[in-house]
This record gives C-alpha cells, sequence and structure tokens, in this order.
C-alpha cells in the first residue's frame, strides 16, 4: 500500500523512537500524504507495520482532525470561525468561501474540486480572519481577497 | 526594550547569522559546567514556564533524577492551540536556533538523550522550518555524538501533532508522542517520575526554552531583573481581535494591559475609535475582564491573578463596545465541546451541555433560570476532570456570566418580550 519510497521513510521513523507504536502519527502523516486520505486497508496494513491492531489504528486517526478517514475535495479550505478571528468577520469570509466553490460548509463540492471545513483556532491570530489550503495559510483576508483567492486555483 | 526572543536582526534563523550575533556561545559555557549548576543557574534567574501554568522552570528540571546510566526524555510543547496564542510560531520562523540551543541546555542539565520538539500538525510549514535549522545544527556538531567533544550526546527531533487542542496538555502530549490517542494521564506518577516510555520526562514550552540560553549568557541576576521580580524576563504576548495592530509583540512583563491596546508600538488602539468592552488575557481559557477595569492591570502572572484572570499564554484578545458577547462565548464553548477528548464525564457531557445552552442563548431562546444553570454545570465541571481541559471550559463561563450578567439576562427577556 505504501510505495518503495514511503517505506524506507518509515523505516527512518521507527528509529526516532524507543517504540515502534510512537511512530505510528508520523506513518500516518506519510500515508496521507500519499493517497490524500486514510481507508480502512490501509489501517490495517499500517497496523501490521507497527505491530498494533487496526482498532488501535482506527481508533487514533478518528481522534486526530487531522486525518482523512474520507476522500476530500482537491482543495481542501480550512476556515477558522474562533474567537479572534469572528471578532474580525470570519462570518463574511465563510460565505464567500461558500459562494466561491459552490458548496456549503462540511461538504464537497460537486466537481471533487473544493472540501469546506470549519476549523479550530490555527494560531494565526494576528492575521485574522484567515484560513488555510493545505499548508499554507492566508491571513488578513477580506471577502473579495477570498473570493479572488480561490477563483485563482485551477 | 532590546528584543531578545525576537530581535530585529535579519536572518537570524539562519544557523551563520544566530553564530555571528553569539549564537551557540551559551551551549558552549555549559558544556564546562556541571549539570546542577545549570539547574541553579535557572532556578536562580526565576523563569517560569510560557506554557500557561507559569511553574518555574528550575524547579521542574530539579524534579529529573540525576544521572544518565537511565533513559530520560524531554517533551518540548509547541502545540499551541489556545485560542488567541499565536508566539511559539514566530520562534520556529525567526529564531529556531536559540529555541534549539536551550533544548540542548535542558538535556545536558538533566542528562537527557532524546528530545521531542512536539509541535500542532497546522503548522506544517514551520515543522519544515525547524528540521532545517535541526539538519544545520547538527552538521555543525552542536546536537548528536559528543557534542564539541564533551563526551556528552543527545538527539534532537520534531514530532508532527495532528489536530487535537487536548495535545498541548503535557500527558496527553506524552500519550499523543507515544502513538496512541491524546487521552490525558492521571497524576501521580508525574512526568518527572514516569513518563514517555514510563522514564522520567520533562516538557517544558517552546518559548520557554527559548529564554535558556538568555539565562546562561547573560546571569541568572541580570535575567531576574528584566520586568516583574516574580514573574520576570521577557514574554511574548499576542495581540488579537478589535487593534489596530494585531500580531506578536516582546515585553518585559508587567507591561499595563491598556499599553499594550493602546500604544503605537504594541496594539495601536481600538479599530476605529472604539471603547473597549472586555478582555480576554491569556488565551480563551482566562477568565475575561471588563474593559473599564483594566487600570493597574499588568501582563504578568501575580497582576493578573489579582485582577481575577491568570497570564495563561499571553494571548490577548480585545473586543470592543459592539461586541456580542453572548455569541463569542458560545464560540468559546463550542470549541471546548469540540475539543473534550471524552474521557471524563464531567467534560465531555458537560461541555456539550454548555454549548447547547449558549446556542439557546445567542438564538434569544434561553430560559430565565438558564443564567444560573450555566454556571451550575461550569462549576460541576471545574476540578472532577483528570486534567485542565474542564477548567478551562469552565472559567470563561464562569466569568462572562459574572462580569456580563446584564448581557446574558438580556437574551433571556427579549424572549418574554416577543411573547407578550
Amino acid at each position: 500500500m505504501l510505495n518503495q519510497e514511503n517505506l524506507q521513510k518509515v523505516e527512518t521513523l521507527f528509529k526516532k523512537y524507543p517504540a515502534k507504536k510512537a511512530a505510528l502519527l508520523p506513518i500516518l502523516w506519510v500515508a496521507q500524504e500519499q493517497e490524500g486520505w486514510i481507508s480502512q486497508e490501509m489501517m490495517k496494513y499500517i497496523g501490521d507495520l507497527v505491530g498494533v491492531p487496526y482498532a488501535h489504528v482506527m481508533g487514533v486517526v478518528t481522534f486526530y482532525t487531522m486525518y482523512n478517514d474520507k476522500k476530500l475535495g482537491k482543495y481542501h479550505i480550512e476556515v477558522c470561525t474562533n474567537v479572534s478571528c469572528l471578532l474580525r468577520g470570519s462570518d463574511k469570509i465563510l460565505s464567500a468561501v461558500e459562494k466561491a466553490c459552490g458548496t456549503k460548509l462540511g461538504s464537497t463540492s460537486l466537481d471533487g474540486k473544493f472540501t469546506i471545513s470549519e476549523v479550530e483556532c490555527m494560531g494565526a491570530c494576528g492575521g485574522a480572519p484567515m484560513l488555510a489550503i493545505g499548508e499554507e495559510y492566508h491571513e488578513h483576508l477580506t471577502p473579495e481577497r477570498t473570493m479572488q483567492l480561490l477563483s485563482s486555483l485551477k | 526594550m532590546e528584543k531578545y526572543i525576537l530581535p530585529e536582526i535579519k536572518d537570524y534563523q539562519l544557523i551563520d547569522v544566530y553564530e555571528q550575533h553569539g549564537g551557540y556561545s551559551a551551549l558552549k559555557k555549559v558544556l564546562t559546567m556541571k549539570p546542577d549548576e545549570v539547574i541553579d543557574e535557572v532556578k536562580k534567574s526565576g523563569l517560569r514556564g510560557r506554557g500557561g501554568a507559569c511553574f518555574p522552570t528550575g524547579m521542574k528540571w530539579s524534579f529529573m533524577p540525576k544521572g544518565n546510566d537511565k533513559p530520560k526524555y524531554l517533551a518540548v510543547n509547541g502545540d499551541e492551540s489556545e485560542p488567541g496564542t499565536f508566539k511559539d510560531r514566530q520562534i520556529f520562523e525567526f529564531n529556531p536556533h536559540m529555541m534549539i540551543e536551550g533544548i540542548i541546555i535542558g538535556c545536558y542539565a538533566m542528562g537527557i538523550t532524546a528530545a521531542y520538539i512536539y509541535i500542532r500538525g497546522e503548522y506544517g510549514k514551520w515543522i519544515k522550518m525547524v528540521d532545517k535549522a535541526l539538519a544545520d545544527t547538527y552538521a555543525k556538531g552542536y546536537i548528536g555524538e559528543n557534542i564539541l567533544g564533551s563526551g556528552f550526546s543527545t538527539n534532537i527531533y520534531t514530532h508532527k501533532g495532528a489536530g487535537a487542542y487536548i495535545c498541548g496538555e503535557e500527558s496527553s502530549l506524552m500519550n499523543s508522542l507515544e502513538g496512541d490517542r491524546g487521552y490525558p494521564r492521571m497524576k501521580p506518577p508525574f512526568p518527572a517520575q514516569k513518563g514517555l516510555w514510563a522514564a522520567p520526562t520533562t516538557i517544558n514550552n517552546v518559548e520557554t526554552m527559548t529564554n535558556i540560553p538568555l539565562i546562561i549568557n547573560k546571569g541568572s541576576e541580570w535575567y531576574s531583573k528584566i520586568g516583574v521580580a516574580k514573574h520576570p524576563g521577557p514574554i511574548l504576548v499576542g495581540i488579537s481581535g478589535h487593534v489596530n495592530k494585531p500580531g506578536v509583540y516582546e515585553i518585559p512583563t508587567g507591561v499595563p494591559l491598556l499599553t499594550l491596546i493602546n500604544d503605537l508600538q504594541y496594539g495601536g488602539g481600538v479599530l476605529n475609535g472604539k471603547k473597549i468592552k472586555a478582555v480576554i488575557p491569556g488565551g480563551s481559557s482566562t477568565m475575561v475582564l471588563r474593559g473599564e477595569k483594566l487600570d493597574g492591570v499588568n501582563m504578568d502572572a501575580d497582576s493578573l491573578k489579582a485582577a481575577g484572570s491568570s497570564v495563561g499564554t499571553a494571548g490577548l484578545i480585545v473586543m470592543d463596545e459592539d461586541t456580542d458577547l453572548v455569541r463569542v462565548l458560545a464560540r468559546i464553548a463550542h470549541f471546548y465541546h469540540h475539543e473534550s477528548c471524552g474521557q471524563c464525564t464531567p467534560c465531555r457531557e458537560g461541555t456539550g451541555w454548555l454549548e447547547k445552552m449558549l446556542h439557546r442563548f445567542e438564538h434569544y431562546e434561553a430560559r430565565p433560570e438558564d443564567v444560573d444553570m450555566l454556571v451550575n454545570v461550569a462549576n460541576q465541571i471545574e476540578g472532577n476532570t483528570i486534567c485542565a481541559l474542564g477548567d478551562a471550559a469552565a472559567w470563561p463561563v464562569q466569568s462572562f456570566v459574572k462580569r456580563f450578567r446584564e448581557e446574558f439576562e438580556q437574551r433571556v427577556k427579549h424572549k418574554e418580550t416577543e411573547a407578550a
């Protein structure tokens, strides 16, 4: 399930920790980077790699919000609506995102291009309101800038 | 004041530039000292943890068993998930080497051979920056085997979280590092007795570790004179909400909150010249203060405690006179319900009840008796859970209702008027 290059990464990860199980979270990251999400088959496979039951892997995947146990759209738009962003107008940013993506919060657009999620504080309160697309933070947003940003995504 | 944690030096994040400005000289000095002398120096400096609890760092280090015969670990807490807090990210980006140097010194002082910097998963970009800084530090021989010929060896790794506020709680962080769900552990045993992989472990915040080279280079006496005596040193304050210049500012502890909000070198005043209705001084879990009661309240542990709040992570959230505080509290309650790990019943159920009740207030559907019921539920969460998340969920509710009761009562009355 993991490709050759990623299996080598797994070997390096095992060396970082005194116990194999500790590499579980990093290996799940490797799997998600490869596939974009983590399927049940992948969870079983990783359980065998690490030497923990499938149920344990599933418990971990579903505990942490950043692991996706479902396929997402090509672009994952994560809008912060926590206090500092709320105070600076995250409502308007969220509306602009829904309009630009043609879908509602918590869903994926019909063309599979966008998934919109609400996220808890991303640690960018000084740049509120903000959203993240993958690892990229977009701060100091206005509804206009948000529309421009999303329409620039191919 | 001169800036030490975030100095205005171009390319300071690069190891060569950091070295040109005295970087890694504290490490060289420490390697000639005895580990206990290092711990004493940190104790004497008065440094208190910057992660929220303000625990004296030197004392924490002294809890670790002595000697090098058994494995011991250091976990550096860069989970930074408290709403209103965005300071550690600045260190990762602009001054990673001072943090790394502090970590190596901590490892030497406590006889630790492996340290893990736990960084929240959302900070993927910043984890890469720290990884680059670590690689450069290894290349110079400051980390790894036999550091600078001293005979002391230690390794430092980054570990990426995956989106869970609770992992900023130290025992939850350890479970997460071990590959489990981030459930907090019962104490005792305390981490210094039984932490990561059942070995003695210390957990320190990123900003705390970044202060260590300063103390070693300039001396504990010099350090202890910065800011207020009982909570000394430079501190990073994150200012957000309704101010003209939100951002992270380095200050000596003890600067008045009103200066932080209004002074041009900090927040630059409230947006559109409005009045301050409320301030959350140290991240979302700290108790809210009324805007007209900020005179004489300063950004340090004792002053904020006296004012009925706490310094927390120094994440100052400013709300102007037009802010709907019921909505703000409802959003905070939503957050704690989402982030409750589900292990303890009072927190798992209680945070949900708080969220539901506040939803009723927000939509003018609350009953008059709900105002007191909110506080009752919060009171029954507080102190009745394994970790402090339960307290963190209770404090905002208790303080918002206590200090702004009229706003909640208005939400009830409105419904009565409509019905009539």
